[in-house]
């Protein structure tokens, strides 16, 4: 079982790089049961909105 | 070159400048980009409909230049310099997970309200800038190459001399300062 330490590391890596079929499955089950974990992996993502959003020049 | 476009010019000068700024870390490097980038403009006969679509096309055109500078700098730079931003790497992971691997429970994610609204705002995007240059210098660029300029992984290694697993490492520790720093200043509050 992923610690949230090591599932941080694979949900930044899942914006760089495939993950394995092994590293995708072990992620899936750590969201199902970590709420901490599961904001995190959604917040990566607004993180990317946010960063392309700031490069457009698409800010207030 | 008509005089409403001088002053738009004008106007968006600071934001330009701060966004080469925030990327560079140097303020001739950037101070360079935005020169550059107004005389293409200046040269540019587009016409625009709004002040927006004319600073994005501003800002696109600054991007490229910065990326430019970035490469010309990549091969001055020497790669050990990135090995010291690296040494900060445990204490950011202690002060976020139990040596367990459990998140601190200070530090736990919560769930963030709302993005699209805060993105309306210009107080977020103060927050935004203030948290990625609180960032380590290295991280930052390293970040700031993928995430705002939108490079691959590939292509960074190559411009600063890490290896990809390096880079991997550092835009995470990027990615986990710029979350808990985002929390904290705004997204704990305004969800609160």
């Amino acid at each position: 079982m992923l610690s949230c330490k090591q599932a941080s590391e694979l949900m930044s890596q899942e914006q760089d790089r495939r993950l394995s079929l092994t590293e995708r499955l072990g992620l899936r089950l750590h969201v199902l049961i970590c709420d901490a974990c599961s904001n995190y992996r959604r917040q990566m993502g607004i993180l990317r909105q946010a960063c392309r959003r700031f490069g457009s020049g698409g800010t207030p | 070159m008509n005089p409403d476009r001088q002053a738009e010019l004008d106007a968006l000068r600071p934001d330009l400048l701060r966004f080469a700024r925030l990327q560079l870390r140097d303020a001739g490097a950037a101070e360079d980009a935005v020169q550059e980038t107004l005389l293409a403009a200046l040269t540019g006969s587009k016409n625009f409909e709004s002040r927006s679509s004319y600073k994005t096309w501003l800002i696109s055109i600054l991007r490229n230049k910065i990326v430019d500078i970035i490469r010309m700098q990549g091969r001055e730079v020497p790669a050990s310099s990135l090995a010291k931003d690296e040494e900060g790497d445990d204490a950011l992971a202690d002060t976020l997970f139990e040596p367990d691997g459990h998140w601190r429970p200070e530090v736990r994610p919560v769930r963030w309200a709302d993005p699209e609204a805060s993105f309306e705002q210009q107080q977020f995007w103060q927050v935004f800038e203030a948290c990625l240059d609180h960032l380590p210098a290295k991280t930052a660029r390293v970040f700031m190459m993928r995430e705002i300029l939108g490079l691959d992984t590939g292509e960074i290694c190559k411009e600063t001399g890490i290896s990809t697993s390096n880079c991997w490492v550092v835009l995470h520790r990027a990615r986990l300062a710029l979350r808990a720093c985002l929390e904290q200043r705004w997204f704990a509050g305004a969800s609160a």
